[in-house]
């Protein structure tokens, strides 16, 4: 390593560097926890930065109570889309990398230039259709709605994977006589695992994150909890301890999410930047 | 064998037909249809913003006319100049940052892991988490204002979300003739670089594109102003606040994609560079950086295009009625959602949607490409 080379005082430096720069992304965080500890009454902007008197956790068992039914409606939503994206992904995944028919990489390139599309140019007859089969402001709208724009990224990390599976398994399987679905169900799925815990993780942390379908698509029951968080933040005259202990439970499962699976979660990252 | 792989591949087809008629009809027959509501007079009528059915009428390309040339419609012109802006910066600030910590993480510092944690995280909350907790950093009276008093420094005083202050004002109507000096500034450096090449023909090419760019910027541009009255737009400061949360959420995933390509640098490239006496400076600005260029590129894309779109942290940030902080993205959403002005805002749509295209579209076309030799 070239860095092992480096100079003692090169390394105090790159070490106050990395101090700073930590201290830069936690502060937020800091201030965050900080701010929903506080009084709602002790909470005055030059008082910002100060530690609480007293430390009142209250705040967290009201936002508990007032976002837990937004905290179910996310989980609901967030597990069956994910679930349901990564299956469908997984089986695509497959045909695109072990049974490719004349064309299938255009059809593979039209499926994936879904995932770059900003969702308001299909935002309005989105809209209309999930009015007129009657999801509107129901959970199974955008379960259905995160579910299809879940497969180009699902399609696409699942086809990247696969493609690694070695093609003499696929063909000494069909030599042996197994079909489509039985190496599908019997090689393929059995090597999957690795796959499919990046592409939930992916999936679980996007869809509880997002905010446009969500807000466009659901009523005061449905909401998720990004919608219920973003009303309750953008309120006028808001004590900020109730939205501060809001963005913490927000925040909490794919916070979680990210410190078990960090090496599974970066992976998932990486294959969002393509290469076919 | 060979018809049983064609029977699996017969399958395949069918296996993918579900999702292919899914994306088909909510992607592209959803375009289509945002497409055609974009050239109707949808929402013009009160009594179409109630009717189940709404009668519409074709009116053309009315709609975009009025976006950039009506008089009403200037929020929208602001807006597009918002973004693209908020993009330059937001693009830089990650790729500097990102690129400075996966340095830094790439001497292997005791704690790697940590530091690498702590600078990934943000990017696992959601935008609207971000805008709420940056929402009260930026407050005028607290949070980050109050920063300078902690050494003994009077509080700062910026208006973070809702400055009225604007820089580098420009007239809408030079637009068309700025549009046509940087076509033709561009069209130079191509034929520059295809010059050096030796391909003189597309040099030539090149130079004469220039050249009529530069020939239409002078003599015509002038005269192509779409509106008959002087409009100033420029880059809100208010913007400033955004983007610094931004980078914030993105800063590591952007170190997490040039560590990727870090890893990948092979260690004898590094000792050969070190052997011949370059320094660690030259190390990484001769050999590392221009390996890779190819990281940079995806990253500006994936970035670039989360810029364009982005809607929640301006929502969560500034609200969905702040006019200094106001974004196409969401535009579009209180045009249609807010004011049923639905033909308009499928307009904004359409012309984010080409926006997002012009770079993903060569991006994704590459990209696989590439795939076929693997």
């Amino acid at each position: 390593m070239s860095a092992g080379r480096a100079r003692p005082s090169w390394r105090w430096a790159m070490y106050a560097c990395l101090a700073l720069a930590a201290g830069l992304f936690l502060m937020p965080v800091y201030m965050m926890l900080l701010t929903a500890l506080k009084e709602p009454a002790a909470i005055g902007l030059d008082t910002a930065w100060q530690l609480p008197r007293t430390w009142n956790w209250a705040s967290f068992a009201r936002a508990w109570t007032s976002f837990l039914p937004k905290l179910q409606n996310s989980l609901v939503l967030t597990v069956a889309a994910s679930g349901a994206s990564a299956m469908l992904g997984s089986l695509n995944g497959y045909v695109f990398a072990k049974w490719p028919f004349p064309g299938s990489r255009i059809v593979f390139a039209f499926i994936l230039f879904g995932m770059f599309i900003p969702y308001q140019a299909i935002l309005i007859p989105l809209f209309g259709f999930v009015k007129s089969i009657g999801l509107y402001g129901s959970i199974w709208g955008l379960v259905l709605v995160h579910t299809v724009y879940g497969l180009p990224i699902t399609t696409l990390i699942f086809r990247n994977y696969y493609v690694d599976i070695p093609d003499s398994l696929i063909e000494s399987s069909a030599l042996e006589g197994a079909g489509f679905f039985t190496i599908y169900w019997k090689v393929v799925f059995p090597l999957s695992l690795p796959g499919f815990v990046v592409v939930i993780i992916w999936q679980f942390t996007q869809i509880w994150n997002e905010f446009l379908f969500a807000v466009t698509l659901s009523n005061p029951q449905s909401q998720p909890i990004t919608v219920a968080l973003a009303q309750l933040a953008g309120g006028e005259a808001v004590k900020w301890n109730l939205p501060m202990a809001g963005a913490l439970l927000a925040a909490l499962p794919t916070l979680l999410i990210y410190v078990v699976f960090g090496r599974y979660f970066v992976r998932g990252l990486l294959a969002g930047s393509v290469k076919g | 064998m060979r018809w049983r792989r064609h029977t699996n591949q017969i399958i395949g087809f069918l296996v993918l037909l579900p999702s292919m008629a899914l994306v088909g009809v909510f992607v592209y027959s959803f375009i289509g249809r945002t497409l055609y509501a974009s050239l109707t007079d949808w929402g013009q009528d009160p009594a179409q913003a109630l009717a189940l059915n709404p009668i519409t009428r074709f009116i053309g390309l009315d709609n975009y006319r009025q976006l950039f040339t009506g008089v009403i419609d200037a929020r929208f012109r602001q807006d597009l100049v918002s973004t693209v802006f908020f993009t330059a910066f937001f693009l830089a600030g990650c790729l500097l940052v990102g690129l400075l910590l996966a340095i830094l993480i790439d001497h292997k510092p005791r704690g790697e892991g940590f530091f690498r944690g702590v600078f990934l995280f943000p990017f696992a909350l959601s935008f609207v988490v971000t805008g709420t907790i940056w929402r009260w950093l930026l407050q005028p009276g607290g949070g980050v204002n109050q920063l300078p008093t902690m050494v003994g420094l009077p509080a700062g005083s910026f208006a973070w979300l809702t400055s009225k202050q604007q820089v580098w004002r420009f007239d809408w109507n030079a637009l068309p003739a700025m549009l046509a000096w940087a076509a033709a500034l561009s069209l130079a450096a191509l034929a520059l670089s295809a010059l050096r090449s030796r391909r003189r023909g597309r040099a030539a090419a090149a130079a004469a594109g220039a050249v009529l760019a530069a020939g239409w910027a002078l003599l015509a541009g002038p005269a192509a102003a779409p509106l008959p009255f002087p409009e100033l737009h420029g880059f809100n400061l208010a913007f400033v606040g955004i983007v610094v949360a931004a980078v914030w959420q993105m800063a590591g995933y952007t170190m997490a994609l040039y560590l990727a390509g870090l890893s990948g640098v092979p260690e004898e490239i590094r000792e050969a560079a070190v052997v011949e006496g370059a320094s660690e400076w030259q190390l990484y600005t001769r050999v590392i950086l221009p390996l890779l260029a190819p990281i940079t590129l995806s990253a500006m894309i994936v970035l670039g295009h989360i810029s364009l779109k982005i809607f929640d942290l301006v929502f969560a940030m500034a609200g969905p009625d702040n006019a200094y902080t106001d974004v196409p993205a969401l535009l579009m959403y209180i045009t249609t959602f807010r004011g049923n002005q639905f033909a308009k805002g499928a307009a904004i749509g359409v012309i984010l949607l080409l926006l997002v295209a012009v770079i993903v579209v060569p991006y994704l076309r590459s990209q696989l490409k590439e795939g076929v030799h693997e």
